[in-house]
């Protein structure tokens, strides 16, 4: 598996042509405290950079970007009891959803972990 | 998530917020800290200790005492008959009645001292002015709001003497050898004050109240969920000059000999709508569920769009989505079941009255132990 993250800070966890999709912890502190997470039902075709879910903080409503393109299989149903998670645990049990990958060779142009701390750091 | 890049000027306490790990956000033309530790965290210390905000960016003018009269042909408060020492809040109206601005007005021995929104207040200076009124812009003044239960024991132990004022109520104080203008009010509906103090010392003051154990920095993020829940209008969102004080629900704001007297911009619209009733209200929206419903979000009653939300957000204290609109008279009494859509959901909501949470205003003043007599 390889985490691969996106300018608008979405992270995908990739295994073969599957991934997981979610928030980078910075995504979330910039957001604040999370009350509400719309996530894509099962069989929703998403586009790499299209809007994919919707984050409610107290403060303001956020799109999240699918970082790519595909089916989504899974959401991650906790959310919707404890979208806490997104604040707690963004990059592991607060993740949005899964998908298939239509064209995993959309992954090329993403950043790795260490890309992506280094890019946080020019904010 | 798109990051948005405004101008934003610093203000006096920009190097405080940023070493209390603000996050930094522009607002009214200035750099302001959202929130400090998280909103929620901030907006539950706030209802039960107290939060400290800086609202500098608020503007604080100062008209001659003769211009109590002529103020009076721009809002529809009694001004004249204000007695020293007394907070009015009030409304700069246009010709048709429309809301330029809320204010607060103070008569204090040689002067009025009014406080208008950051946001707009350059256009009310212009609007005062073109009126003749001689504006002295306090830009050299910082503002801090102290607010929440235990915001009296804290601010009496710096400023002895503050205890004694009532709810809506002002006095000069001192402190550390700068002169302080205390009211107590706010916009969180608890208890709390309003401290008007020297730019160059207010970092000092705010470093002394936040060593105080009740206090906390609290961020505008806080500020907005608070006023919210005590049901206070935001002028930009539940007010602006398409909203009059009957529909905006502030008929109190049109004061007695005001109502008799008239004179006041757009008199005879708003004294008819007070007299008929408006066309829509501004209301209270208990929303169901968890998702919350923002500024923009259309209001039906079955399939009839009947209204709009001007706020709206998650409650920290009540735990659920709150929100304010304007609804078609017919639908806003208390009770109305309404929907709301939301990214096309139909959420389920209930007009309630605001506001959403008690306010715990001090209208008595308070006894101490110690300090003061």
């Amino acid at each position: 598996m390889t985490r691969y993250f996106t300018k608008d800070h979405e992270w995908l966890d990739v295994t073969g042509d599957t991934a997981t999709v979610g928030i980078s912890d910075y995504a979330q502190g910039q957001l604040g405290d999370v009350v509400f997470v719309e996530v894509p039902a099962a069989g929703t075709v998403v586009s790499k950079g299209g809007q994919a879910a919707v984050v409610e903080s107290v403060k303001a409503a956020s799109d999240v970007y699918s970082p790519a393109s595909g089916t989504v299989t899974e959401a991650n149903a906790a959310l919707e009891a404890d979208p806490a998670l997104v604040n707690t645990a963004p990059e592991t049990d607060g993740w949005f959803f899964k998908l298939t990958l239509s064209d995993p060779s959309e992954i090329e142009g993403l950043m790795d972990a260490a890309a992506y701390a280094a890019f946080v750091a020019t904010l | 998530m798109a990051d948005i890049v405004e101008v934003a000027e610093p203000l006096p306490l920009d190097a405080l917020h940023r070493s209390l790990g603000a996050r930094m956000v522009p607002f009214a033309g200035y750099a302001m800290p959202i929130q400090f530790e998280g909103i929620i965290a901030e907006h539950l210390w706030t209802r039960e200790h107290a939060g400290l905000f800086d609202v500098s960016h608020m503007g604080q003018l100062l008209l001659p005492l003769a211009a109590d009269k002529p103020l009076e042909t721009l809002l529809p408060g009694d001004i004249t008959g204000l007695g020293v020492g007394v907070l009015r809040y009030s409304l700069l109206l246009d010709e048709k009645g429309g809301i330029l601005d809320d204010l607060m007005v103070t008569r204090r021995a040689d002067d009025l001292y009014l406080v208008v929104n950051g946001a707009v207040k350059a256009g009310d200076i212009a609007h005062l002015r073109a009126a003749g009124l001689a504006v002295d812009y306090r830009e050299d003044w910082a503002l801090l709001a102290l607010q929440g239960p235990q915001a009296v024991a804290a601010l009496q132990r710096l400023v002895p003497g503050v205890a004694d004022l009532r709810f809506m109520r002002a006095a000069g104080f001192g402190w550390s050898g700068h002169a302080l203008w205390i009211s107590r009010s706010g916009y969180t509906g608890e208890d709390g004050f309003e401290i008007s103090v020297p730019a160059a010392a207010v970092e000092a003051l705010a470093q002394a109240l936040l060593a105080q154990p009740e206090v906390k920095p609290i961020g505008l993020g806080a500020r907005d969920s608070l006023r919210l829940e005590a049901g206070l209008p935001l002028y930009g969102h539940d007010l602006d000059p398409g909203t009059t004080p009957v529909m905006a629900g502030l008929s109190f704001a049109i004061s007695k000999r005001r109502k008799l007297e008239r004179g006041f911009p757009g008199a005879d619209i708003v004294m008819a709508e007070l007299l008929d009733g408006p066309a829509t209200k501004r209301v209270g929206l208990a929303v169901e569920g968890k998702l919350p419903a923002r500024e923009g979000a259309e209001v039906y009653a079955g399939d009839v769009r009947v209204g709009i939300v001007t706020s709206g957000g998650f409650s920290p204290s009540l735990g659920a989505p709150i929100a304010m609109a304007y609804v078609a008279a017919a639908h806003a009494g208390d009770g109305t079941a309404l929907t709301i859509d939301v990214r096309g959901r139909r959420l389920a909501a209930t007009v309630v009255p605001m506001p959403f949470k008690p306010k715990n205003y001090v209208r008595a003043a308070t006894p101490t132990d110690g300090a003061s007599a």
